[in-house]
C-alpha cells in the first residue's frame, strides 16, 4: 500500500473539506490563469491587428483615439477630413495604399463604414487573406445601395443574403433615428477575426449622400487607412502631418499607438493580478486551515499507523502529499473554470471589439500557475504535517492504564 | 539467548501537579521465541505502559530492553520504527482497526511499513481467522469479534517475532473472549511468533500455562491512572 493509497483514503475520509478546498483552490487557479491570458492575449492581439494597414490619417485629434475609430471601430471620429486630403495622401510617393472610410450611421447598434472596394480587393488584413464573401455573395456595387455584412454582425443581426435594411443615424442605436435610404445585403464576408467582422460596409457614397446628412459634407470622409511602400515613409509622413501641419493627425505606427494604451491601463492589470495572487494565497491557506482543523481527530490515526511501524516522517509526508492532492485535484478543476471564463470573456472581448481570444493558445501560466498553486498548497502542508510529525503515539493510543 | 530480555527497566510520568510517578520499575523480565506468556494486575499498575516501552512507542528513563537481539531503548526513533514495523505485531484491546481501510486493506497497511505488502500472504491471514469472505468490508461492517479478528491478522502480517496484546478480550463478550484467545494463541503459534498478553480477566489468564503478577515483577507500588 503506497503513500498515495493513504492519501486518497484520507481524502475520502474527509470527501467535504476536500471538496471545498480544491474548489477554492480551482476558482485561484482559473482566475490566475484567466486574468494571465486575457491580458497578453488581448495585448498582443490589439496591438498586432491593422487590418493589413500601417497608419490612420485623420483630423487632428490623438493618434490612439484615430486607430481605436478606424481600425477597432471604437470611439467617435474626432472629426472629418476633405477628400482632397485623400487626394494627397493616395498620391505621396510612400503610400502604396490609402483607403477612406466614412462612418457616422449604424444599423442596430452595428456600425455602418461607407468604404471603396479597394478595401476589399487591395488590401489584405493578413498575409494572403482577404475580406471576402461567402457564396453565392458578393462585394458591394459601389454605385448601388448595396452592403457587404461581417460575419458576427450578420449572425448577431440575423442578416442573410438578400435581407433588406434601413440604415440609423449616429454610432448609437435610437430607433427615432432610422434613414429613408433601403439597402440590400449582397454578401456576409468569411470570418476574419478582426474588427471587420462586426461592421456593415457599404459603399462610400453611400454615407457620404444618405439622406438627412449634410450636404456639404457630402465628400467629406472620416479617415484613411494607409499601407506604406516601405517603413521608411513612415517618419516622413509623420514629420508631414504630425510636425508641419496642424489640421491632421497621421497614426503611426499602429502597433505602438495601441501598446500606449496598455501602457495607460497597466495599473489595472497589477491590481488584477494582485487580488488573482492574493486569492491562490487565501486558497493555499485554506488547505493549510482545512487539514490543520482535522488534526485532532488524525491523532489516533496517526497514533495507530505508528504503532504499525509507520516513521514520523512518513506521516508527515502523507499530510503534505494530502495537501498536493488537494492541489492538483483543485488545479484540474481549475482548467474547466479557465475554459469558462476565457470563452466569457472572449464573447464580450469579440462582440466589443471584433477581436478574438484563443482559450486553447498556450501559454507558459497554464502550467506555472497550477504548479504554483500546488507548491504553494505543499507549503501550507508543512505546518500540519509538521503537527503529524510530532503527534505523542502513546498519548493517542487508547485506552491505556 | 531469550528473545526479549529487560533489564533495570524504569519509566516516571509527571503528573499535572509536578509530582513525579513511577509507573514502572522493572529489574528483570526475559521471554523466549514461541513462548507464550500472560501478565496478570488490575487496572493502573502500568500494563500498556510496560507494553509501550517494549514496542518502543515510550523511551524508558533508565535500563535496557533487548528485543531480537536489539537494544531497543538505546535505538532512535526511526530504528525503533523500523523495530516495531518489522519484529514486533501489536493487538489493541480497541482493535484500532482504521476506518476508512478494508479488512484486507488494514492488514495490507501494517506491512506497507515492514518489508512491504504481500497480498497472498494478508488473504491468507484474514482466511486464517475466518474472515476469508470479508477482505472487502470495512470495520464498520463488521461485528466486535471479527473486528478483533482483523486486528489479529494484522498484527501477524509481517511475521513478528513478538507479538504484544493489551488486553486484546476486554470489549469481547465470553464466548467472542474465549475465540479470540484460542485464536490469538494459535496464529502465534503456527507463525512462529511469541505472545506477551496482558490482562485481568482471570478466565483468559487461566488459558496460559505462564502466568506473571506485574505487581511481583513492577517494583513500582503506586498506581497511576494513566500512562501520561
Amino acid at each position: 500500500m503506497s503513500l498515495w493509497q493513504i492519501v486518497f483514503k484520507s481524502l475520502r475520509q474527509h470527501a467535504l473539506s476536500t471538496a471545498v478546498t480544491s474548489i477554492s483552490i480551482a476558482l485561484a487557479g482559473g482566475l490566475l490563469m484567466a486574468v494571465w491570458v486575457v491580458k497578453d492575449q488581448a495585448q498582443a492581439t490589439f496591438t498586432q491587428v491593422d487590418g493589413g494597414f500601417d497608419a490612420v490619417l485623420g483630423a487632428r485629434s490623438s493618434k490612439l483615439q484615430l486607430v481605436l475609430n478606424a481600425v477597432f471601430h471604437l470611439e467617435a471620429s474626432p472629426a472629418n477630413i476633405a477628400w482632397n486630403d485623400v487626394l494627397d495622401i493616395q498620391k505621396h510617393p510612400g503610400v502604396e495604399l490609402a483607403v477612406p472610410i466614412a462612418m457616422g450611421d449604424n444599423y442596430r447598434g452595428y456600425r455602418i463604414v461607407g468604404t471603396t472596394l479597394e478595401m476589399f480587393t487591395k488590401s489584405e488584413y493578413a498575409p494572403g487573406k482577404r475580406l471576402k464573401p461567402v457564396a453565392p455573395g458578393r462585394l458591394f456595387d459601389a454605385s448601388l445601395r448595396e452592403a457587404a455584412v461581417g460575419s458576427f454582425a450578420a449572425r448577431k443581426l440575423g442578416l442573410t443574403y438578400g435581407s433588406k435594411f434601413h440604415p440609423y443615424h449616429g454610432l448609437n442605436f435610437n430607433e427615432d433615428e432610422q434613414h429613408e435610404d433601403e439597402y440590400v445585403v449582397v454578401g456576409i464576408l468569411e470570418p476574419s477575426n478582426t474588427p471587420a467582422d462586426k461592421v456593415i460596409w457599404i459603399p462610400i457614397a453611400g454615407v457620404q449622400n444618405m439622406t438627412g446628412h449634410a450636404a456639404e459634407t457630402a465628400t467629406d470622409v472620416s479617415a484613411v487607412l494607409v499601407k506604406l511602400r516601405s517603413v521608411m515613409a513612415g517618419p516622413s509622413l509623420e514629420q508631414l502631418y504630425n510636425k508641419r501641419g496642424n489640421r491632421l493627425t497621421f497614426a503611426w505606427p499602429m502597433g505602438a499607438t495601441m501598446a500606449e494604451l496598455f501602457n495607460k491601463i497597466s495599473w489595472f492589470d497589477r491590481i488584477l493580478a494582485l487580488v488573482a495572487v492574493l486569492v491562490a494565497v487565501v486558497a493555499a491557506g485554506s488547505v493549510l486551515a482545512s487539514i490543520y482543523n482535522s488534526m485532532n481527530e488524525r491523532r489516533r490515526q496517526i497514533a495507530i499507523l505508528r504503532a504499525l511501524g509507520a516513521r514520523r516522517g512518513t506521516i508527515a509526508w502523507t499530510v503534505i502529499l494530502e495537501a498536493v492532492a488537494i492541489a492538483a485535484i483543485g488545479s484540474f478543476i481549475s482548467y474547466v473554470l479557465y475554459g469558462v471564463i476565457l470563452v466569457t470573456a472572449g464573447a464580450v472581448i469579440r462582440a466589443q471589439t471584433g477581436v478574438v481570444l484563443d482559450p486553447f493558445a498556450w501559454h507558459p501560466v497554464l502550467v506555472l500557475a497550477p504548479l504554483g498553486l500546488i507548491a504553494l498548497s505543499a507549503l501550507a502542508g508543512i505546518v500540519p504535517g509538521w503537527k503529524a510529525y510530532r503527534t505523542d503515539v502513546a498519548a493517542n493510543l487508547s485506552p491505556t492504564d | 539467548m531469550p528473545l526479549l530480555e529487560i533489564t533495570g527497566l524504569k519509566k516516571s510520568f509527571v503528573s499535572p501537579d509536578g509530582a513525579k510517578h513511577t509507573v514502572i520499575d522493572v529489574p528483570e523480565f526475559a521471554l523466549s521465541e514461541r513462548e507464550q506468556v500472560a501478565l496478570s494486575g488490575e487496572s493502573g499498575l502500568g500494563k500498556t505502559t510496560f507494553l509501550h516501552l517494549i514496542a518502543g512507542i515510550l523511551k524508558p528513563d533508565a535500563g535496557s530492553i533487548r528485543l531480537a537481539g536489539q537494544d531497543v531503548s538505546s535505538l532512535g526513533e526511526s530504528a525503533r520504527d523500523r523495530l516495531r514495523a518489522t519484529t514486533l505485531g501489536y493487538i489493541f484491546q480497541t482493535f484500532n482497526l482504521l476506518p476508512a481501510f478494508t479488512c484486507l486493506e488494514n492488514v495490507l497497511l501494517g506491512m506497507s511499513f515492514g518489508p512491504g505488502a504481500d497480498r497472498v500472504f494478508a488473504e491468507a491471514l484474514l482466511k486464517r481467522v475466518g474472515l476469508g469472505d470479508r477482505l472487502k468490508h470495512y470495520p464498520r461492517q463488521l461485528s466486535t469479534g471479527q473486528q478483533q479478528r482483523v486486528a489479529v491478522a494484522r498484527a501477524l502480517a509481517n511475521r513478528p517475532k513478538l507479538v504484544l496484546a493489551d488486553e486484546p478480550t476486554g470489549n469481547l463478550d465470553h464466548a467472542n473472549s474465549r475465540a479470540a484467545l484460542k485464536l490469538i494463541r494459535e496464529a502465534c503459534a503456527e507463525n512462529g511468533a511469541a505472545l506477551l498478553l496482558v490482562s485481568h480477566d482471570r478466565e483468559v489468564l487461566g488459558q496460559f500455562e505462564t502466568v506473571l503478577d506485574l505487581a511481583a515483577i513492577n517494583r513500582a507500588t503506586k498506581p497511576v491512572e494513566a500512562t501520561i
